[in-house]
């Protein structure tokens, strides 16, 4: 059962032959089997997550389900969620209830999901390891001794590891496809304002974009049909016809289903820094697109080497102010003791924040500063124009983008922790999507044999603003002739 | 640098200075917007709610909350603008400043900074007799921080943030006033106009109204501006006076001293008539002002630009002009008339009921009701005769039913709430006498009476008449009608 489509485990509670209580107290064995080695949940509350089953339970007796009723889905620790620890990684929020509940966890309560607990993270989604964790590291499911990837590091374990039925992550530079590149599953980042970001905990206000991480597009497609729509709340949130991301998907079978898809291939996404397995592996699932009717047309993103010193200026800055909020007045963590008002800030906020998040407030406190604002902050915006502009010239030749989605495999816990360049270049290729908006998918496309083990590596699809749907089909026509997705790590 | 105590009062104003200085005063003005909820919430904005109760998840600023544009608060502003003749931004940006102070949860107050919704616009003043066009250099959208509770928990300081949130358009104006006089007439005549308007309650003990006051001072016929210190939060037109008569006099007996302003923020004390140092300009933050990427740029556009436009009244300086056009009224009374909304509604309803000559009207709201309200300290809307009212004793006076004199008699009474004019005037038997064979019977008496005054008025004493006339008067209680008492008594004396 673990390793069942969502439609397939829908279909198993439509049938009755199996409860939702059933099936979430399996998913929540598993959990308290390996979750203390793995570590991919912060948050547990099997009496509340039983409570929610039942009443799925209740509701597909009563004929009212929808498709995802009754499906245990893990939440990142980004969102609100009313009554659930809710710490976004940090000993800032350490004992943080949330008194409301965030657009998303609405949304997936509304559909009769489960939430299977809260899933460990980056502080404040700031990390590409899991390793900035107030609450430990995440370990890749398939090699406990490296890391998941992050910032949606939990997430991505727990899908990997089969400790839900699916996820949800945030992306802001990478957060999701990174890590479902490393742990071997499809992550998806829908355009910028297609999820509502009302509850869920702000990094970079521009850059943040909530979406789906599951074992397939299929999965992934019945999350997006949950997850996306208007939300007054959320002045950026954009208003749309409601939209079935699973429209496309049945007719993605056939001998050449992708006949006429023009993919572009970005030069700059196989240059210097890709390492070469992680190359052959997506120069081989493009071989497999050519093969399902694709056309490969080459492509340039010029502007694409400034994206990682354009979000290192822009993603601190926002967040820099964003995390002003912490300041130990009202709720999160205060300082034991402190001599003035002034004391305890500085306390609270050298106490509560971790290293990373210390240095990203440096850096966008540094960046707007007077007399710096307009070498730096003004001039990254200028160049994320650019960018954007990269990838509309680049749609004018091709329908999707197609690449690897991080540079390497996943790496050994600690081995870029004191490196924080290194660890930036780990979003090379997917930070540039955030910067212009669009969206960005990674799906498993095979495996590297690195130190004697087969570790995933994801080849990301980059479409149009609000292709997501398109984007699914692309990625589901491939899992319908690779085996990829349902590979599964050992020992789980 | 705060001034000793004993330096001011006692030699600052028999002082002769060396040079004859200019004072040189701009206003910002914080203006509470009259939105029934937040800037950026659906929280209420009512004042004197118990602490944090009107303090929703994005009041707090709880982590996830999002701010959402309370798109009354763009009515607000574009209906200022409109009021001020000024350019209205089609599109504006609304950006954070950052700073940590536990009365603003967010560390940051979202704020309009390079791109504000109201540009250059203009407001012109009244002073004596001559106007001044006072520049405005814009106006921007904020929201409100709470505030610091002090002494409500022994030994701690609480935070209210009912007020955080709270919608504010600030108005700043370029450095044209001369005089704390100019400074408080543009600032009355500002407050005015937001209440003409309806955008703010102008209530400045609540907070609704509240000036920043930037002086500086130079030799008079320079035309570099001096270093300037900005006077915090003054929320009553006299502390205003106060603040920048004494802050003048102070830069000017620093600089003549032979020392140098540096640029400050200054508090005013009321009670001891000081100004004084808050923090100087090496201590001041650095804002950080960068767009707020949580919100949309704010565009507006023509259309609603004219839907606003199609729910203004008729501001103060058109009404000013149309009574003057219309009712034949001096720019005086005019602008008398029009000085407040409830006073131009006042006269406007009186004037329409009575149907009647408009300087009469005029007199009597700038005359009579005024004194009478200024008396008992109320407010013209508060007034005991209402407008249809003294129209019924307008109408009994232009058609000679009474006097000027009788009249104020009368209004007397209806003030006392005796009634209206017409049955005040039966049942008090003030009716004027126009019976000619009446008013000749009580003139024969008044000579009959007073021989000796004849004798004076016929040896050429032209003020003998007067005083018989007086007699007259006095004789009919003030009844007869003083143009008959006079024509008879000319006749029957000449």
């Amino acid at each position: 059962m673990i390793n069942n489509s969502l439609k397939q485990l829908g279909a198993m509670l439509a049938s009755k032959q199996i409860s939702s209580v059933e099936m979430t107290t399996e998913f929540l064995d598993r959990i308290d089997q390996h979750n203390p080695d793995i570590n991919a949940y912060i948050a547990l509350d099997r009496e509340r997550t039983l409570a929610q089953a039942a009443a799925a339970d209740a509701r597909i007796a009563a004929g009212t389900a929808e498709p995802l009723t009754g499906i245990p889905i893990a939440q990142k620790d980004i969102f609100v969620a009313k009554g659930w620890q809710t710490t976004c990684g940090s000993k800032m929020l350490e004992s943080f209830i949330g008194p409301y509940d965030a657009g998303v966890i609405e949304r997936f309560d509304a559909a009769g999901a489960v939430n299977l607990g809260k899933t460990n993270m980056d502080e404040f989604a700031m990390g590409s390891s899991n390793e900035t964790s107030y609450f430990g590291g995440v370990k890749n499911p398939w090699d406990r001794s490296r890391v998941p990837g992050g910032s949606s590091g939990g997430s991505a374990a727990a899908v990997a590891a089969r400790l839900c039925a699916a996820a949800t992550g945030t992306d802001t530079g990478g957060s999701i496809r990174q890590p479902a590149s490393l742990c071997g599953f499809s992550g998806l980042k829908p355009t910028y304002g297609l999820v509502s970001r009302y509850g869920m905990i702000a990094f970079a206000s521009s850059l943040d974009q909530a979406g789906p991480m599951a074992k397939s597009c299929e999965d992934m497609a019945l999350m997006m049909n949950v997850m996306t729509g208007f939300d007054a709340r959320d002045s950026t949130s954009l208003q749309r016809d409601k939209e079935d991301y699973t429209r496309g998907l049945p007719a993605m079978t056939g001998d050449k289903p992708l006949a006429g898809l023009r993919v572009g291939l970005p030069r700059e996404f196989f240059a210097d820094g890709l390492n070469a397995q992680v190359s052959s592996v997506v120069q081989a699932a493009i071989d497999e697109y050519r093969k399902l009717g694709a056309e490969i047309v080459a492509i340039s993103l010029p502007n694409t080497r400034l994206s990682i010193p354009v979000y290192y200026v822009l993603a601190p800055a926002e967040a820099s102010s964003n995390l002003s909020r912490y300041d130990g007045v009202r709720y999160g963590y205060r300082a034991p003791e402190y001599t003035d008002l002034m004391d305890m800030y500085c306390k609270s906020r050298a106490q509560g924040f971790g290293a990373e998040v210390k240095r990203r407030i440096l850096i966008g406190t540094y960046v707007l500063s007077a007399g710096y604002y307009d070498a730096y902050y003004l001039k990254a915006q200028q160049i994320r124009r650019l960018i954007a502009d990269d990838f509309a010239a680049a749609f004018t030749q091709c329908d999707v983008i197609m690449g690897p989605t991080a540079p390497g495999t996943a790496f050994r816990s600690g081995e870029k922790a004191d490196d924080p360049v290194a660890m930036y270049l780990e979003d090379l290729y997917t930070i540039a999507v955030n910067l212009a908006g669009l969206p960005g998918m990674s799906i498993p496309a095979g495996f590297a044999e690195v130190e004697g083990k087969a570790l995933p590596v994801g080849l990301q699809v980059i479409g149009n603003y609000f292709d997501e749907a398109r984007m699914l089909d692309i990625g589901h026509a491939y899992q319908q002739v690779t085996d990829w997705h349902t590979r599964m790590p050992e020992g789980v | 640098m705060p001034i000793s105590r004993s330096r001011i009062g006692i030699r600052a104003c028999r002082r002769v200075f060396k040079v004859e200085w200019e004072v040189v005063i701009g206003l910002e003005t914080h203006t509470q917007l009259k939105t029934n909820s937040k800037i950026f919430s659906g929280a209420s904005t009512t004042y004197g709610a118990a602490p944090n109760t009107q303090a929703c998840e994005v009041s707090i600023a709880l982590p996830g909350v999002l701010p959402v544009l309370n798109q009354e608060a763009v009515r607000c502003a574009i209906k200022f603008g409109l009021a001020v003749n000024a350019e209205i931004a089609p599109r504006s940006v609304f950006a954070r400043k950052n700073y940590f102070y536990p009365d603003l949860p967010k560390g940051y107050q979202i704020s309009q900074y390079e791109l504000p919704v109201v540009g250059k616009g203009a407001l012109t003043i009244q002073l004596g007799d001559t106007e001044k066009v006072i520049r405005i250099t814009r106006a921007h959208l904020e929201e409100d921080a709470g505030k610091s509770v002090h002494g409500a928990v022994e030994g701690m300081s609480g935070i209210d943030l009912n007020r955080a949130g709270t919608p504010l358009l600030e108005i700043v104006t370029e450095p044209d006033m001369r005089s704390a006089a100019e400074a408080v007439a543009y600032a009355k005549k500002l407050h005015e106009l937001v209440q003409w308007i309806g955008i703010c309650d102008g209530n400045m003990q609540e907070g609704s109204f509240r000036c920043d006051v930037n002086v500086s001072v130079r030799p008079k016929g320079t035309d570099t501006l001096g270093t300037r210190r900005e006077i915090k939060n003054l929320n009553s037109f006299k502390f205003m006076q106060q603040a920048i008569e004494y802050e003048t006099r102070w830069q000017i007996e620093t600089l003549e001293d032979g020392g140098t302003i540096q640029q400050a923020t200054v508090l005013f004390n009321p009670d001891t008539g000081e100004t004084r140092a808050m923090r100087s300009k090496e201590e001041a933050n650095d804002y950080r002002y960068f767009p707020d990427p949580d919100l949309l740029p704010l565009v507006i556009s023509e259309a609603d630009k004219d839907a606003v436009r199609a729910d203004m009244p008729e501001l103060p300086q058109a009404m000013k002009a149309r009574f003057e056009a219309e009712f034949g009224l001096s720019a005086y009374d005019a602008s008398a008339l029009t000085a407040a909304r409830a006073i131009a509604d006042y006269f406007t309803a009186t004037l329409a009921a009575f149907g009647g000559e408009a300087k009469l009207a005029a007199n009597w709201v700038m005359g009579g009701v005024a004194a009478k309200l200024n008396e008992a300290d109320l407010d013209i809307s508060a007034s005991p005769v209402l407008p249809a009212q003294l129209a019924g004793l307008l109408k009994r006076i232009a058609d000679n039913t009474i006097s000027s004199k009788i009249a104020k008699e009368v209004f007397e009474a209806m003030w006392a709430g005796e009634g209206e004019a017409d049955s005040i005037i039966d049942s008090k038997g003030l009716k004027q006498v126009t019976d000619s064979g009446a008013i000749e019977a009580i003139i024969d008496g008044v000579l009959a009476a007073n021989a000796a005054m004849v004798e004076e008025y016929r040896a050429g004493k032209e003020k003998a008449f007067n005083a018989l006339v007086g007699q007259a008067m006095k004789a009919s209680k003030g009844k007869a009608n003083p143009a008959q008492v006079n024509e008879i008594l000319k006749k029957k004396l000449g």
